[in-house]
Parts: C-alpha cells; sequence; structure tokens
C-alpha cells in the first residue's frame, strides 16, 4: 500500500544484533502506538476476565444449591498437586516479568532464558494438570473417553460419570462438581496452552533481535496475558481445592 | 464480494481524473480481501450486512405469508419454529447488532477524529472475516437440519432439541468477538487518535454514541460468548448447569443470556440515536440542542442497561423483590432515552430543515421511535407486563424499536454518508418515495400486532384463532408493503454506483471533519493533517463553495 509519500517513523535499533522498528503508518508517534496497543490490551483482557467471570457465577450458584455436593467433590482433588501447580504458575510470573524487563533493557540473551524457564513453567502445570485428570478418570469421575456418549434418559444415568468407588453416593448430583472442575480448568488449560505458545513466539521474534529497549511491545503483551493466566488460576485454586 | 467498485465518472464515459480516492487507488479482489483501511472494511460489512438483511426480510415475509390463514398457509408447525427462528436470529446477530458500526461506524469513525484509520487496522479486518465466519457458520447450521429455539435459546428446549444446535451457538460464539473486537477497536480509536484541539465535547455525537456502543460490546459480549459455550458443552457432555434433569437450572441460562442481551438492545439501538443526533443537526442546520446532554446519556443508558435484564423473566418465577427492583430499575432508563428524544425536536424547531430523504428517514425515526420506546415503558410496569408478557404486543414494542427505529436510522444514515462513500447521488425523488413507502408499510405491519396482543394473541405461534384474522392479514399486507419499499431502496442504491450523477464534495452542508475530506476520501482520508479550532456544529465555519463543487 502505498503511502502518499508520508514518511513513517523508524525506532532505530540498539546494537547489531538487533533490528530497527517501523511504526506503523497512521500513527504519528511510537508512545501513541505503544498506549493504544496497550489500552486495546487491556480491554481484551477484561473480556477474558467476564468470559471466566460466567463460570465463576455458576461455580458459586451451585456451590450454593449443593454445599454438601462441592464439599466431598473437593476432598477429591489432590490439594498438594494443586498447590504445587500454583507455585510453578507463581513463579513462572516472575520470569515472564524478568523476561519483560530482559526486553527493555536490550538483554537479548537473559531475555531468551527467562521466556525459556516460563514456557518450562507452562509445561510442568501441564503434565501435573494431566495427573490430576488421570486420576479423576482412574476413579471414575471425569470418563474423559466416554464424555461425548450422551445421556440415557430412561436410566438416568450419565456415561462419563462412574464414581467407582462411591465417593459421592448420597449427594445430590455428584457429577455436578466434577462437570464444573472440568469445565473451568480446561479452558484454563487452554489458556496456558496458548499463553506458551504466545511466549515460543516472542522467543521467535527475540532471537531475530526485535525486541529491544525501543521496542518491546509484543513481549509487554504477552506478558500481561500470562499473568492474566495466572491470576486466573489463583482464583480457581482456592475455590476448587480449598474452599469446600 | 465487492467487484462493483463504482468508477466515478462512467456516468460520461471520462475517465477519473484528480487524485486517486480509496476505491479506486487499487484494485483486484486482494486489495479488497486483504485490505487494512477502514473504509474499504466498512464497504464489506455494509454489502455482508444487507445481504444478511435482505434473508432476514425474506424470512420474515414468509412468517408474515404464512399467518395469512388462521391454521397456516405455507408450513408445519415445526417448519414454521425454524422460520420465524432463522428470522430473529439472522435480524439480531447477523444485521442489527454488527450493522451501524460495522458498516457506518467504521467508515465515519476516524473521519470523524480526523484519524487516518482505526487503532488497531489489522484486528479490524479480522472483526470483518469473525462475522463472515460466523454467518457462514450460521447458514451451514441451516444446512445442518436448522434450529427452532427461537433467537433467544432458551434452556432447556435448546438442550433437547434435536436441530444443529451447538452449530449455531459457535456461529454466535464467533459473532460475538467480531462484535467485541470491533469496540475494542473504537475505544481506542477515540482514547488515542483525535485530531489535535478535538476534544471530548467536541466530538460529533455519533462518535459519542458509538463510544457506548462500544462499551458496551466489550463489557456484555464475554458473558453471551460463555452462555452459548455452556449450552454447547451441555449438549455435548451434558454438564448439568442449565439441564435440570441433572440438577442445573434453566432459570440461570435466562440470567445469563439477558445479562448481555438486554445491554445488547442497547448496543443496538445507541449506533442508531448517534445518527439521528448528527442528522437532525446537519439538515436543520442548527447546532444540537443539550449536546452534553445528548452525549452523558449515552452514557447513561449504558450504565443503566446492565441493571434492567430482569425484566425480560417477569414470569420466569425469580424473586419477587428482585421483580419490583427490575422493574423500577427499568423506568430509569426512559429518562436519558426521552432526554434524546426531547433534544432531537427541539434541535429541529425553528431550523432550516431541508426536506430530503436522510431528513425524511430521520422524521420517520423521530416517530416510530416515540412509540417504541412509550411502550417499552408500558412493558416495563410489573403488573402490565404479566399480562402482555409473550404476546404480539411486545413483539410490536421491539419491532417498533429494532426496525421501525434501529434500521430506519441505519437507512438514514445511509443515504446521508452514500455520497461521501461512494462520490454518487441515488435518485432523490426515488428516495423520498420508498421512505413513504417503508413508513406506511411499516406501520400497517407493526400497529395491529400492538392490538392483537394486547387482546391476547401470544407470539410464535403457527396458528391462531379466527378472530385476529383480520390484524395478522393486515399486518402481512403491511409487510409486503414494507418489503417493496426496501426493494426499491436497494434498487435506486444499486442504481446510483453504476450510473448516478455525481455528488458534490459537501452533500449536505455538514461541518465535522468527515466533510472536511476530499469526497470520496483517498487511502489515508487527510490531504493535510486536520485540527480543530471550533466548537462541535458551529455552521458559521462552513465553507459554502464545497457544498457547490462536484467530486472530481
Amino acid at each position: 500500500m502505498s503511502h502518499d509519500g508520508h514518511h513513517s517513523v523508524v525506532i532505530p535499533a540498539p546494537g547489531p544484533e538487533f533490528l530497527p522498528h517501523t511504526v506503523a503508518h497512521h500513527f504519528d508517534t511510537p508512545v501513541q502506538e505503544f498506549q493504544a496497543a496497550k489500552l486495546g490490551f487491556w480491554l481484551f483482557l477484561a473480556t477474558e476476565i467476564l468470559l471466566f467471570g460466567g463460570l465463576f457465577a455458576a461455580y458459586f450458584y451451585y456451590h450454593e444449591a449443593y454445599p454438601e455436593t462441592f464439599r466431598l467433590g473437593g476432598h477429591q482433588l489432590d490439594w498438594k498437586l494443586g498447590a504445587l501447580n500454583t507455585s510453578v504458575l507463581l513463579l513462572s510470573s516472575w520470569t515472564m516479568a524478568m523476561g519483560v524487563r530482559s526486553a527493555q533493557t536490550s538483554q537479548k540473551k537473559k531475555l531468551l532464558v527467562y521466556c525459556g524457564l516460563t514456557v518450562l513453567g507452562a509445561a510442568i502445570f501441564m503434565v501435573v494438570k494431566f495427573f490430576e485428570y488421570k486420576a479423576k478418570y482412574d476413579h471414575g469421575l471425569f470418563v474423559f473417553p466416554e464424555m461425548f456418549h450422551g445421556y440415557d434418559t430412561a436410566t438416568g444415568q450419565l456415561p462419563w460419570f462412574k464414581d467407582y468407588h462411591g465417593v459421592m453416593a448420597g449427594v445430590p448430583h455428584g457429577h455436578l462438581f466434577f462437570a464444573i472442575y472440568v469445565t473451568m480448568t480446561a479452558i484454563h488449560g487452554l489458556h496456558v496452552l496458548i499463553g506458551a505458545g504466545l511466549i515460543l513466539w516472542v522467543m521467535k521474534g527475540a532471537a531475530k533481535g526485535r525486541f529491544h529497549a525501543g521496542y518491546f511491545l509484543p513481549v509487554d503483551l504477552v506478558g500481561l496475558y500470562w499473568h492474566l493466566v495466572d491470576l486466573i488460576w489463583i482464583f480457581l485454586f482456592p475455590l476448587l481445592y480449598l474452599v469446600p | 464480494m465487492t467487484t462493483n467498485v463504482p468508477v466515478i465518472d462512467s456516468h460520461h464515459g471520462t475517465p477519473a481524473t484528480g487524485k486517486p480516492n480509496f476505491l479506486n487507488c487499487s484494485s483486484g479482489l486482494m486489495s479488497w480481501a486483504g485490505t487494512l483501511d477502514h473504509k474499504r472494511i466498512g464497504v464489506m460489512y455494509l454489502v455482508g450486512t444487507m445481504i444478511a438483511f435482505l434473508c432476514g426480510g425474506l424470512f420474515a415475509l414468509l412468517v408474515r405469508l404464512h399467518l395469512w390463514e388462521p391454521h397456516g398457509m405455507l408450513f408445519s408447525n415445526a417448519d414454521y419454529n425454524q422460520i420465524f427462528t432463522l428470522h430473529g436470529a439472522f435480524m439480531v446477530f447477523l444485521f442489527v447488532i454488527p450493522a451501524i458500526p460495522g458498516s457506518l461506524g467504521n467508515m465515519v469513525l476516524p473521519l470523524m477524529l480526523g484519524a487516518k484509520d482505526v487503532a488497531l487496522p489489522r484486528l479490524n479486518l479480522l472483526s470483518f472475516y469473525l462475522w463472515l465466519t460466523g454467518a457462514i457458520l450460521a447458514t451451514l447450521a441451516i444446512v445442518l437440519g436448522g434450529f427452532d429455539t427461537g433467537w433467544t435459546f432458551y434452556a432447556p428446549y435448546s438442550l433437547y432439541t434435536n436441530k444443529a444446535v451447538v452449530t449455531i451457538g459457535l456461529a454466535i460464539f464467533v459473532l460475538g468477538f467480531s462484535s467485541i473486537f470491533t469496540g475494542l477497536n473504537f475505544i481506542v480509536t477515540v482514547h488515542k487518535l483525535r485530531a489535535p484541539g478535538l476534544t471530548w465535547f467536541r466530538m460529533p455525537l455519533f462518535v459519542w454514541a458509538l463510544y457506548a456502543t462500544s462499551l458496551l460490546q466489550v463489557l456484555a459480549t464475554p458473558v453471551l460468548g460463555i452462555t452459548v459455550l455452556l449450552v454447547a458443552f451441555e449438549r455435548l457432555y451434558h454438564i448439568g448447569i442449565f439441564d435440570p434433569r441433572l440438577g442445573g437450572d434453566p432459570v440461570l441460562f435466562e440470567h445469563f443470556f439477558w445479562f448481555y442481551s438486554h445491554p445488547a438492545v442497547y448496543i443496538m439501538v445507541l449506533p442508531a440515536f448517534g445518527i439521528i443526533s448528527e442528522l437532525v443537526s446537519v439538515h436543520s442546520r442548527k447546532p444540537l440542542f443539550g449536546y452534553k446532554l445528548i452525549a452523558f446519556s449515552s452514557i447513561a443508558i449504558a450504565i443503566i442497561s446492565f441493571l434492567v435484564w430482569g425484566h425480560h423473566m417477569f414470569t420466569s418465577g425469580q424473586s419477587t423483590y428482585a421483580m419490583f427492583a427490575f422493574s423500577f430499575l427499568t423506568f430509569f432508563v426512559a429518562i436519558p432515552t426521552a432526554i434524546k428524544e426531547f433534544s432531537w425536536v427541539a434541535t429541529v424547531w425553528k431550523g432550516s430543515i431541508a426536506l430530503n430523504s436522510p431528513m425524511l428517514y430521520t422524521i420517520a425515526f423521530l416517530i416510530i421511535f416515540a412509540i417504541g420506546g412509550l411502550t417499552g415503558v408500558i412493558l416495563g410496569a410489573l403488573n402490565v407486563d404479566i399480562h402482555l408478557h409473550d404476546t404480539y404486543f411486545v413483539v410490536a414494542h421491539f419491532h417498533y424499536v429494532m426496525m421501525g427505529s434501529i434500521a430506519l436510522a441505519f437507512f438514514a444514515g445511509l443515504h446521508h454518508w452514500w455520497p461521501k462513500m461512494f462520490g454518487v447521488m441515488y435518485d432523490e425523488t426515488l428516495a423520498k418515495i420508498a421512505c413513504g413507502i417503508i413508513f406506511v408499510g411499516f406501520n400497517l405491519t407493526f400497529l395491529p400486532q400492538f392490538i392483537m396482543g394486547s387482546r391476547g394473541m401470544p407470539r410464535r405461534y403457527a396458528t391462531y384463532v379466527p378472530d385476529f384474522e383480520a390484524y395478522h392479514r393486515a399486518s402481512t399486507i403491511g409487510a409486503m408493503v414494507l418489503g417493496s419499499g426496501v426493494a426499491l431502496m436497494v434498487f435506486y442504491l444499486v442504481a446510483s454506483l453504476l450510473s448516478g450523477k455525481k455528488a458534490m464534495q459537501n452533500q449536505w452542508g455538514g461541518v465535522t471533519l468527515d466533510w472536511h475530506t476530499p469526497t470520496p476520501p483517498p487511502l489515508e482520508n487527510f490531504d493535510h493533517p486536520p485540527s480543530v479550532t471550533t466548537e462541535v456544529y458551529d455552521y458559521s465555519t462552513l465553507d459554502l463553495r464545497t457544498t457547490q463543487t462536484p467530486v472530481s
């Protein structure tokens, strides 16, 4: 697209290992570009919180409706694994923050290392989550392979909820806790994977030298996203594992 | 889809001279499909949403034809459920919500702010493609068996029906993000890309209205997103949240749905208010009466809209005290809304009124919205609503707002900015005739529905008792008249692209920044970076030469 003789603003690279950044043609200054993107991203994060807000509202509603179900269900979750994952995510938030700092101070190698550590944290989180899900599968509390097998209205049997050990026997609608637990943590897990993908994308740009003191906007935004993923877990952990 | 790029001078058979504008600066399918220019994206939205409107209108005509006979004329009862659902879903999600922000908003907002583009052009293009994906998914859902839940998807019926509810749910999820990203983009653009001197209280009121709309899009739509996802999950693996057989509560679905869908009513209507605010000023050649009041009333409506969702649920069994509160709060919406209506009328009063087609559509809006708004207050009253709930009175009320107010305001804006967008003028005589036909047809369609609704005709029924036959037949005739008016409008608008005469640089004598650019605007909108030194709607600054110079 021609720029009709308009000259775009270019932020020079601070060293030979970095690339300059060209400000998008419709912005007058780099500050305007930075602030616009950041405001937009904060608004996007607000929509993410509202999306989870619906799930949290459902959680609180059914916690009130079936307190015994939620108490018993919560006891089936391993709070130690949950606490481990909480620590992992908190640490990864710190490494991400250090990554942003490294970009702001033009430390290319440090940026790559801190981003790599953050991705490692995401991987550990997902592995732990896998073993937690597997335990639910083993106990028949959420039989993943049969989750799409429909609902038998004649017998009232839900194929994914078998409860082999009868731990939820005697409370109403025992499946509800596990349905909400899996739905909330799976949507959160999806966000962890998206976040890890975004950080890998930042690392690709960082290796080319795109991010430095003059231009670190994508690192900053991906960092914000990662903190949000962390923050949502900070609420999920006590509500699902500890409150019951 | 938009290969019909109008060649401005084709009428005279001479090649266009002068500087390239956004329509002719590049050509080829990819120069449109991959464009980041807000004006071309606006044109694509215009084409897309108009096609959706015509589809939705076709479904409406089928509904009305079916109801010609008390036992139904065209469909089985089950098919009738699908047809009215298609009408509602297409109109609400593919037309009314995206039409004004997507087409006219995209086109005009950066121009009014003196900006080269919206703040996030790539996201803007993504919004359009999300809309297109949603439209394709909605069409796919029809192929996959249709959906018969009504546009509201109430649980538990939406959980049990043997139709393509998951596909249409996915379509609405995707359309929701299209809407969210448009709103997000506009908020950032208004905050960051205003021209020097363009303070908040010098912004045109269309910008204020779009800003309030955008806040609602960003803050309400995610809740709809998670709600349709939960319905899809419920159908796919039976989480039990909305399914009473599994311990769930269907009324929770209603709460979630209306928490979005009541603010969504204002997502739909606020941009229409914005258009009317512009048009009453320009075509009466007077500054707006109560500029700040209109600006703040948009924000007030946005805030109050989050507190009234329960008035859709007066018969759902929610707590009586909640119903008192929701009914009481609903009356509050009438205050900022009435402020607007009074301010518009006061603006026209003693103005130099030009009775051209945009103004005729505006006057039609003012009349119809007065009826649509006041019947809303009637329905907000708790005891009256219990009587009128789910009758044609409700149908008539929201069509007076959705179709009679919003669609007519959209047409008004379309006629107003058409010469700006394309540099051509449509046939004014035909436009005035079409406006008259639409006004008469609309009222003939929906006035009888108020009467039969108040006498007990329930909505969404495929058949009815013969007592209502006269009302239904009047309504059906009205719908045909309305449909022919819309067809005439589409005809002369398309014809103007092919052989319309050239528009003036400033066709109506507007003074906001959108009329300070060349017509049609060049790629980056302004030849010289604009700055603002006067108050908004100050007609003493109007350069009358531009109103008499044809586009080059």
